[in-house]
């Protein structure tokens, strides 16, 4: 099935891999100009920003377009009469929605990156496996706000607001415009404590290096967290969603 | 025994309300008007195993809503269901998987997907074991004639190959209760046959209860050994298509047609009375207690030349017609 989208996968790694030289010109440039020491080196950034463009898709939350549809016109019922957890539906179908297409995108855009744009390899084999596991963490947390902003759709019907709002507070909190360490400091506090950042700088600073030990098991254990915390909101507000449900058109 | 009970049902839907024209629209984003519409109000009914039930009433009289309560979609506001053993939307996922819903008006298979994968979906779907997935599948694709259309896409069916893909989607996990939402809507006199006709079979053979709603008179006619109407959310009537007719009225229609055209008018003396006229045909109404029928055609023959006539039935849309008005009246 995702073969069919074999020009756009094509046209997605592309288009990355040039945003992804654009973003290291910015950054070399700024590095050069910054005569201060900054809390991540210019490589470090690099390899940030290519891990970044790779994982990219993460951080394009929108509610499933699928679901919004069936809200919509009221096919929703027919959902709701399979013997089905209705949010475990959601969440898978948000799931699958998700990885395949990380997938056909990020392995062409790390080894393109790795051979020629100075993308480096993972600290050490630790950091590494760490990594594949925050990694996995942070495409869950992913379906997990998907979800969420899916079940929304019972409140709002249209989903709009919603699917523009997010990625904007997505964009500046999760650390993909800029490195989350580079930000000003009360705005690396809000992202601190929010589940954004678990989306793409958690991993990417274990890859890094820069969370290693008892401060790695922390930023798992936090990532971790915000997931079941996502995943419960998600359940209670769709239970609450279905029992003010209306169908649509009679 | 009861295999559905339905005790003081009621439903209450919030519809936002907008004045027309761009200062409604204005108004709406301040303050937003809300009307309460009583979808069902204090319903009750029980059917039992085996039954094969019509839910008639206009647009908008319940008849969906209650469906959807009883497949556990919607939840009502208060009032109890016991639908095989089960609350419907308190025990859903366990619940549905022993139901089967169609609904006329939607679809229910993969618009991009030929119709045997769509069954290979939904037995995944509803973890059907092979053996048993096969035998329905087979015997519903006989039954319901699908044979010639098992590889084409949903989006290139006609209605009425897709309304009978429905069908057979709905059973393939062997419902004991199967809710028929307006399966008949839209489909030509061929297509609405073979759909009755399954139904017919469905109930007797397999002992599968069915809930049917319609607005087609004929399928309530050829498929309803009971009849439940409903109007503006209440119970107006439950019970055989007889008994209907006799709690509405006992009247008969007499069909005249004459071989020239006269004056009809003078021979209806106050007990009978015309209700249509088209050329040389009548049609009247009289009440057989009133006045026997052998005795209106008599005077009736006296004084014009007949060609030919016949009695009957009210149509059944006519009854449920002048029940509605009755429930407008109180």
């Amino acid at each position: 099935m995702l073969l069919q989208y074999r020009a756009a996968a094509v046209a997605g790694v592309v288009t990355q891999i040039f945003w992804g030289i654009v973003r290291t010109m910015i950054f070399d440039a700024f590095y050069r100009s910054s005569s201060g020491s900054q809390p991540l080196t210019h490589d470090q950034t690099l390899t940030y920003i290519w891990l970044g463009q790779a994982m990219l898709l993460l951080t394009m939350l929108n509610v499933d377009a699928d679901v919004a549809a069936m809200i919509r016109n009221g096919s929703v019922a027919y959902e709701m009469t399979r013997p089905v957890d209705l949010y475990t539906l959601w969440f898978s179908r948000a799931l699958s929605g998700r990885a395949a297409p990380l997938m056909m995108r990020s392995i062409p855009i790390l080894v393109i990156a790795a051979l020629f744009f100075g993308l480096s390899a993972p600290i050490s084999m630790m950091a590494g496996t760490l990594f594949l596991l925050s990694a996995a963490m942070s495409l869950l947390t992913a379906a997990a706000l998907i979800a969420l902003m899916t079940v929304s759709l019972l409140w709002t019907i249209s989903g709009e607001g919603i699917s523009r709002l997010v990625p904007g507070v997505v964009f500046i909190l999760s650390g993909i415009m800029v490195p989350l360490p580079l930000l000003p400091g009360w705005a690396q506090r809000l992202s601190e404590i929010l589940p954004f950042r678990g989306l793409i700088d958690t991993p990417f600073r274990i890859y890094l290096g820069e969370f290693h030990g008892a401060s790695a098991a922390l930023a798992l254990l936090f990532q971790f967290a915000w997931l079941v915390m996502l995943v419960v909101a998600g359940r209670l507000a769709l239970t609450r969603g279905t029992r003010r449900l209306v169908v649509q058109g009679g | 025994m009861n295999q559905i009970t339905v005790e003081e049902l009621t439903k209450t839907f919030r519809v936002a309300r907008r004045a027309p024209g761009l200062w409604g629209s204005v108004k709406g984003l301040v303050k937003r008007e809300y009307q309460d519409v009583r979808a069902l109000d204090r319903i009750s009914f029980s059917i039992g195993g085996g039954e094969l039930v019509g839910y008639i009433g206009p647009n908008g009289a319940g008849k969906s809503t209650t469906v959807k309560v009883l497949s556990g979609i919607l939840v009502p506001d208060s009032g109890h269901v016991m639908a095989l053993g089960k609350i419907p939307w308190r025990d859903r996922v366990h619940y549905v998987g022993r139901i089967g819903v169609v609904f006329g008006q939607r679809t229910q298979l993969w618009w991009d997907l030929p119709i045997l994968e769509s069954f290979d979906l939904l037995r995944d779907i509803y973890s059907v074991p092979e053996e048993k997935y096969r035998a329905n599948r087979d015997a519903l694709i006989e039954m319901l004639d699908l044979g010639s259309f098992l590889h084409v896409t949903v989006r290139q069916l006609s209605l009425g190959q897709r309304m009978r893909c429905e069908i057979a989607a709905s059973l393939l996990h062997d419902p004991e209760l199967l809710f028929l939402d307006e399966p008949t809507i839209g489909l030509d006199a061929v297509s609405k046959l073979v759909v009755r006709e399954f139904i017919t079979t469905l109930n007797r053979q397999r002992g599968v209860t069915v809930i049917l709603t319609t607005h087609d008179m004929e399928d309530i006619e050829a498929l309803c050994r009971r009849v439940m109407v409903i109007g503006d959310g209440k119970l107006l009537s439950d019970g055989t298509l007889s008994d209907l007719r006799a709690s509405v009225t006992t009247e008969r229609w007499l069909t005249v047609d004459l071989a020239e055209g006269v004056p009809f008018t003078a021979v209806l003396d106050g007990d009978a009375r015309l209700i249509k006229s088209e050329g040389r045909r009548f049609c009247l109404a009289f009440d057989p207690k009133q006045v026997a029928a052998a005795e209106l055609i008599a005077r009736i023959a006296r004084s014009c030349p007949v060609q030919d006539l016949f009695v009957e039935n009210p149509p059944i849309e006519a009854i449920i017609a002048r029940l509605y008005s009755q429930q407008k009246l109180q």
